[in-house]
């Protein structure tokens, strides 16, 4: 057996791969003897996303009529085009087309991001982690915890401290989160004190091995809000446990305002406003966020001359998930009754309410380096550019924020990008698609390759393996004249 | 799903399958659902016994999995005249088998799974299909399309050509292959683009299968890199070739008709196949695509 070849374990065919081959996948080659990920050089069309077949592998009874696509229905990509090196290189490419009468070029390149991470939002209200606690993969620190927003936790991962900045190993297993989450693959993580998860791009999250279905409908106190019409009169008092704000109907404005009478229940933790209490337990994966099982557990006894005996209560989850129902005994003690047909409706209301859980990925990286010169001689003139929305930039054809102020700093959810866009290079920093898209006049005003700019027609009579896929039905297009507060 | 919403994906390892189903939304819903279950297990049943399936044919070959059946069953017609592997029938033995799962599961109007490029088709009657050729895949544009209806005995339909992603040890930009069965048409289709060359040709770069790819089941043999621009006679000669054994393939019944293109030349071979294929008015236009 050659001795260069390398044996690729990405599949099981275990192909012995040539320097400069690809195994039989096409997908993997050895690159310098290493093996590497290559996909082919992706084209977005316009055709194929609106269902017309391209390359028809079979039509459904219509005929060919020959025409395939016009120049501006084709959007170049930069997820396999490679990037040039050194950077002061023109862009591996440079391509003109023709929109709506308008003379467009649109720089291509593959970007490696030293400067990266993704922004993970999970829609839970169970306790994942505190604020700023260490996001591990396969032990090694990969990210933070950041803020809880509305029914989501937010994590931070990557970014160049982490890529960079630690050891050789917490590098690489950075790396590979992120490449993962940003090819919509699932990535297991474990919060210093906090839960075990997997997340996964446009997925439910999973938290300490049970499957997130739902967010929450909304806060403690917002669910007394919504609901509190529709409890008037069949229950007493309503207690909605969220870990964030816990909300109790008779003393809230809702019920207030409802008539709902006075109840002599007392809450533990500490009350924020009239019938919204803030840390009635700890944080935890059961009800409604907290670490409570048993729901009595946040009451103190009820007030004996204020509550009666047969006073009927619901305590709920902000997701429905967990409900109790209880009447008051002689003694004025809950005693856990079935719940009332009649409550049942408002139960499933509050989960019917309570959208899907899912996670979402956005990249994050700096382009506002040396990868400007592959574009233009004089790098800053295409930050200004961009800046004055005189450039679009996309990230595989989907749509990027760009963060104002300095450099070239976007943003992009993966899940509108094209299948395994993302890359790495063993730096360790990944491999993000980034094209920069103009009018012809503005590139050359801003001192862009003008000799390197080549006509779209010119990419289909190469040799390289090229693949046309469907433009994302959500993205706007790339070429697209005057759209959305964008002057191109 | 394809974004298209029709369509099923299906990947792993060297795998690419598109598959449609044509009926009742719930019949197409259980036919995917199979097609899936089945998948799951393909490549690696394919691979517990992958150093059999490269050995060239032989009538004691013993291969135990369901699509290394298909695949020696296949190839078995061509085994004591020619070279081939089982590998030879790969791609149309696994569309085969995903198709068969999902006809065998649910009652579908009409199915097909492409292995890219080597297609089975399922039509009840009354139905048809229209294909679409391609001679490139890095240039994806048609050089002509195909009907084929329920009472045609075409069920498979195959590509092979050095421009694809097998090697091969001719010089055939495209030859597609009709036959009764996807396993049937893969393993007509490598044989027949064999055939089509100029052996000896200066004009036409070849490599050793085991300099490119060590464990390629074509061992020593030559494999084509990349073919000149060849005169009109040299392209009638290779194409010659390639017909005879096309058109003897033909007349054993282990094909129903082909396609072979080689540098902007088509030859069919087949009794009423010249209607069936129609020459595409793409090709007469000139495509700006890229």
């Amino acid at each position: 057996m050659d001795d260069d070849a390398i044996r690729c374990d990405a599949c099981p065919v275990l192909c012995y791969i040539k320097p400069g081959r690809t195994g039989s996948c096409d997908r993997y080659a050895n690159h310098g003897g290493q093996l590497v990920r290559i996909d082919p050089h992706i084209v977005l069309d316009r055709a194929v996303s609106r269902g017309d077949s391209v390359v028809p592998f079979l039509g459904k009874n219509r005929e060919w009529d020959g025409s395939l696509i016009s120049g501006a229905d084709t959007f170049v990509t930069a997820i396999g085009a490679g990037t040039t090196y050194p950077d002061y290189k023109p862009a591996p490419f440079i391509i003109s087309s023709e929109t709506q009468g308008v003379d467009m070029v649109t720089v291509v390149t593959e970007g490696i991001f030293s400067y990266c991470g993704v922004k993970l939002k999970i829609d839970t209200d169970r306790h994942l982690g505190t604020e700023c606690s260490t996001v591990r993969a396969q032990g090694e620190a990969v990210g933070h915890v950041t803020t809880s927003e509305y029914g989501s936790q937010m994590l931070s991962l990557g970014g160049v401290r982490h890529l960079t900045g630690g050891s050789r190993q917490e590098g690489t297993v950075t790396c590979e989160t992120l490449l993962n989450l940003c090819n919509g693959k699932a990535a297991k993580l474990e919060i210093d004190g906090g839960a075990k998860i997997v997340v996964q791009a446009s997925q439910p999250p999973i938290v300490d091995g049970v499957r997130e279905e739902r967010m929450r409908v909304g806060c403690g106190s917002a669910t007394i809000g919504m609901f509190a019409k529709q409890w008037e009169g069949k229950v007493d008092e309503v207690v909605v446990v969220d870990d964030h704000i816990t909300g109790v109907l008779s003393e809230h404005q809702a019920g207030k305002l409802l008539g709902i009478p006075e109840t002599g229940i007392k809450m533990k933790g500490r009350r924020s406003t009239p019938g919204r209490y803030f840390k009635v337990a700890e944080p935890g994966t059961s009800w409604g966020g907290t670490n409570i099982t048993d729901p009595l557990s946040i009451l103190a006894p009820f007030d004996h001359k204020l509550s009666w005996k047969g006073l009927r209560l619901l305590m709920v989850s902000t997701t429905g998930e967990h409900y109790a129902y209880f009447e008051l005994d002689d003694a004025r003690r809950p005693i856990e009754k079935e719940l009332p047909v009649i409550l049942r409706e408002s139960v499933a209301r509050i989960r019917e309410n309570c959208e899907p859980a899912l996670c979402t990925v956005l990249f994050m990286g700096g382009a506002g380096g040396s990868l400007r010169a592959g574009v233009t001689e004089n790098p800053v003139k295409l930050t200004r550019s961009v800046r004055e929305t005189l450039t679009r930039v996309t990230c595989g054809g989907a749509p990027v924020y760009v963060w104002p102020g300095g450099g070239i700093t976007i943003m992009v959810d993966v899940s509108r990008l094209p299948e395994n866009a993302f890359g790495y290079v063993p730096t360790p920093a990944l491999v993000a698609p980034i094209e920069f898209t103009m009018k012809l006049d503005d590139y050359a005003a801003l001192g862009g390759y003008m000799d390197h700019v080549r006509p779209l027609s010119s990419i289909q009579q190469e040799q390289e393996s090229r693949s046309r896929i469907a433009a994302h039905p959500e993205n706007p297009w790339p070429l697209e004249v005057g759209k959305k507060g964008s002057k191109l | 799903m394809l974004p298209d919403q029709r369509r099923l994906h299906m990947h792993d390892g060297p795998i690419d399958l598109i598959v449609q189903a044509f009926g009742e939304f719930s019949k197409i819903e259980s036919a995917y659902r199979a097609a899936g279950d089945r998948f799951v297990s393909v490549l690696d049943e394919l691979c517990e016994e992958l150093t059999t399936l490269r050995q060239p044919w032989r009538h004691d070959l013993a291969v135990h999995g369901a699509v290394a059946r298909r695949m020696v069953q296949a190839v078995a017609p061509h085994g004591r005249s020619t070279f081939i592997t089982p590998m030879a029938a790969v791609a149309g033995a696994v569309a085969e088998e995903i198709l068969a799962s999902m006809t065998a599961n649910a009652r579908l109007s009409k199915a097909y799974v492409n292995d890219g490029g080597d297609i089975a088709l399922y039509l009840a009657s009354g139905e048809e299909f229209c294909v679409g050729m391609v001679e490139r895949p890095d240039r994806p544009s048609l050089f002509g399309t195909l009907r084929i209806h329920a009472t045609y005995p075409v069920r498979g339909i195959a590509t092979s050509g050095w421009r694809g992603r097998s090697l091969s040890l001719g010089i055939a930009d495209a030859v597609t292959v009709l036959a009764p069965g996807a396993a049937e048409a893969d393993a007509a289709a490598t044989i027949i683009a064999n055939a089509v060359d100029l052996p000896g040709s200066e004009k036409i770069a070849r490599m050793r299968a085991s300099e490119l790819a060590p464990d390629s089941d074509l061992g020593e043999r030559l494999v084509t890199q990349s073919v000149a621009q060849l005169s009109v006679e040299e392209v009638h000669q290779a194409l010659d070739a390639g017909a005879s054994v096309a058109d003897r393939l033909r007349t054993e019944h282990l094909i129903l008709a082909a396609a072979l293109r080689l540098q902007g030349e088509t030859r069919i071979v087949g009794a009423h196949a010249e209607s069936l294929f129609e020459e595409s008015t793409a090709n007469r236009r000139r495509l700006v695509h890229a």
